[in-house]
């Protein structure tokens, strides 16, 4: 490894980046865009839904329970009917996403402890249930004048027939933000390089390098560092947004959060390197680097729980760097963790950067044949 | 030892397939320090593929190379500090400036540090960029991306220079200028093998070898190869020069008739008895003019590389190959 060469593709990348306008707006672009698009459009938190209501009681009681609800803003009323066969009509046919009954006999079932209202749900729309099941912790007996309430009675949920389950007030941007570091960093890194080598073959470039004495660690190497450096300019970017916009949290320490970081950038770029080996065009890398970014997304646990997956899916996660970076950085920022309390994962990571950049180093052989 | 300093690149049964295809076959080659030696023959005949073999960046399917007394590709990396390459196709960075490219050659190509900038200089001076130092590649003339390739090929000073059909998009002005360089960097001590297949080109040169479909068919001076077809070629001046090429294209001995302007120019087949047999076919081929009725007159004219070529590469057992 000859410091000179190395240092002259290094500066060879910096510069045809400087002038490559498309991948510079890349760099600071995609983590823009993608986090407001995952920060504010992508929200779990769905507020007013089309309503319709059915109150079938008329009680002073009744009618304080549906201010409730529609005080949450979950969902703003649309129509009242008078039967559930008419909000399920309306139901079917999309005119409301949710539909709240409440029977004749309220009163009596509320002091039977019966379930008192029924809310009918669009299940089409996971996030459409999951958002109703809100509606349904709204209490029954605080509906109340305190008076008419009996002495031993004290205000219980499960009494609206939809099983209301896990409802903290989610603020969706502070799970999504250090995910979306990993995400961000898989998608731009391994494309960068994915490209790099393939660039230099497609624009000729490649004959001139393998006539002259560069090695093919000094081209590997020399093409990975300045995208470190482009990496964690991505991650502050991230970092300063999530922090500015979304009040994101960084309970560990900084300096973890970037070691962690530069671990990702790494493990992708070298994957991008062994992409870049094998693929033919440009047009092909890209097409590789999505196959990877498919997986990464679905099965790292960004996406959905990692412990709900089965266990082939937890295999093949278990080998995405990004499912270990998951790990790491949701340790580091939202529990305070340190990454040696996280070592399995760190050690990981380097195996899978050692072993990619190895054999990317190894593929590329200064022949043309 | 002194066969090595007279000898830059010898082989000997240089082959290489590719599938079924052999795309260089068989080649012994004997180029001679300090000249520039041309290999000529047409797109596809293994011209590019035989460079690339002696650079060390193709593996050989058999064959011996020997490269300046260096094994190839065994000892290729030893190789690559001591030559230069010019590809066919620009292969410098085109968004990189010209300044910019020659650093990176540089560096890349061990200049050393002290020496560098002194080296840059000399070149942009050298290669005429002094105003185009900032300009970035890929806005560059075809003439000047030539110079400028030709510039990075030699900033290492390399002993031996390949280069690979160099000026085939070129303009002539640019082309001339181009081989005044080639002539200094000979004049220097530099051995040079450029590959092209252009006849005005190829006449440049000290030596040359004609491939065709990956098999060496000649070598020598121009001069030699020229004079090894005296008395073979002839000029046609007709008033029909279309007619009277039907005409002649068939008559025995008449390996091939092309036509330049109004005239036809005629290659006759190997004679089999000296030059008496040259003389046979200009009979014949006046002869079958009168009978055609067609006013022509035939007169004898010195052989050029083209001539050699065509008769080289051209199998005289086929003689319907020409007459469409």
């Amino acid at each position: 490894m000859n410091g000179r060469r190395l240092w002259a593709i290094v500066i060879k990348e910096l510069r045809q980046l400087r002038r490559d306008r498309i991948t510079l707006a890349m760099v600071i672009g995609i983590p823009v865009l993608q986090l407001v698009l995952f920060g504010y459009a992508i929200n779990t938190n769905l507020r007013g839904l089309n309503a319709g209501i059915a109150d079938q009681a008329h009680t002073a009681g009744s009618r304080a329970l549906v201010m409730d609800m529609l005080a949450t803003g979950v969902v703003s009323p649309v129509a009242t009917v008078n039967t559930p066969q008419q909000l399920m009509t309306m139901l079917r046919r999309g005119e409301i996403s949710v539909g709240i009954v409440i029977p004749a006999d309220f009163e009596r079932r509320r002091i039977d402890g019966r379930p008192v209202a029924q809310i009918l749900v669009d299940g089409s729309d996971t996030a459409v249930q999951a958002a109703a099941a809100q509606l349904a912790q709204t209490p029954v007996d605080s509906a109340l004048p305190d008076t008419r309430a009996p002495p031993t009675s004290t205000p219980r949920s499960g009494r609206i027939s939809v099983v209301g389950f896990y409802n903290p007030q989610r603020r969706s941007a502070i799970n999504i933000v250090p995910g979306l570091i990993g995400v961000i960093l898989t998608m731009t890194m391994v494309l960068f390089t994915g490209i790099a080598i393939v660039r230099e073959r497609e624009r000729g470039n490649m004959e001139l390098l393998i006539a002259t004495p560069l090695t093919s660690a000094e081209l590997m190497v020399g093409k990975v560092l300045p995208y470190i450096v482009i990496g964690l300019l991505q991650t502050t970017v991230i970092l300063a947004l999530g922090v500015w916009l979304f009040a994101v949290p960084i309970r560990g320490s900084v300096l973890d959060v970037y070691l962690a970081t530069g671990l990702l950038i790494l493990a992708n770029l070298a994957l991008g390197l062994l992409i870049s080996t094998r693929a033919q065009s440009q047009f092909q890398a890209m097409q590789m680097t999505f196959f990877i970014f498919l997986p990464s997304i679905l099965l790292s646990g960004f996406m959905f729980p990692f412990a709900g997956m089965p266990k082939a899916a937890q295999w093949i996660a278990e080998v995405l760097p990004l499912t270990h970076f998951l790990r790491l950085i949701r340790g580091v920022m939202l529990r305070g963790a340190g990454l040696w309390d996280l070592w399995g994962d760190v050690l990981a990571l380097v195996a899978f950067i050692v072993v990619m950049m190895a054999a990317a180093i190894m593929r590329f052989r200064k022949r043309l044949d | 030892m002194s066969a090595d300093e007279a000898i830059a690149i010898r082989a000997r049964g240089l082959t290489r397939r590719f599938g079924e295809l052999v795309a260089v076959d068989h080649v012994d080659l004997d180029v001679p320090a300090r000249q520039v030696y041309g290999f000529l023959g047409p797109n596809g005949s293994g011209k590019s593929t035989t460079i690339r073999m002696l650079c060390g960046l193709l593996t050989p399917s058999a064959g011996e190379i020997e490269v300046l007394g260096l094994r190839i590709p065994a000892e290729a990396d030893a190789l690559r500090r001591r030559i230069g390459y010019m590809t066919q196709r620009f292969s410098l960075f085109e968004d990189l400036t010209v300044r910019e490219n020659l650093e990176f050659l540089a560096a890349v190509q061990g200049v050393p540090k002290a020496r560098s900038r002194s080296r840059i200089d000399e070149l942009v001076g050298q290669y005429h960029f002094a105003e185009q130092r900032n300009q970035l590649a890929g806005t560059l003339s075809g003439g000047q991306k030539q110079r400028l390739a030709l510039a990075g090929a030699v900033i290492h000073e390399p002993e031996l220079l390949f280069l690979d059909e160099p000026t085939s998009a070129v303009d002539p002005e640019s082309r001339r200028d181009f081989w005044e360089k080639l002539f200094d960097l000979a004049d220097t001590g530099t051995t040079l093998l450029v590959s092209t297949h252009l006849m005005d080109e190829a006449e440049r040169c000290h030596r040359l070898a004609i491939l065709d479909r990956g098999a060496l068919v000649a070598d020598g001076s121009p001069r030699e190869l020229t004079s090894a077809l005296q008395g073979r070629t002839l000029v046609v001046d007709a008033i029909d020069p279309r007619r009277a090429q039907r005409v002649i294209v068939d008559l025995p001995g008449v390996l091939s008739v092309a036509q330049v302007g109004s005239s036809l120019r005629v290659l006759t087949t190997e004679p089999v008895t000296a030059a008496e047999a040259a003389t046979d076919t200009r009979h014949r081929i006046d002869e079958a003019l009168v009978a055609a009725g067609q006013q022509a007159a035939t007169t004898a004219t010195p052989a050029n590389l083209e001539d050699v070529f065509v008769a080289v590469t051209r199998n005289p057992m086929k003689p319907e190959a020409h007459a469409a």
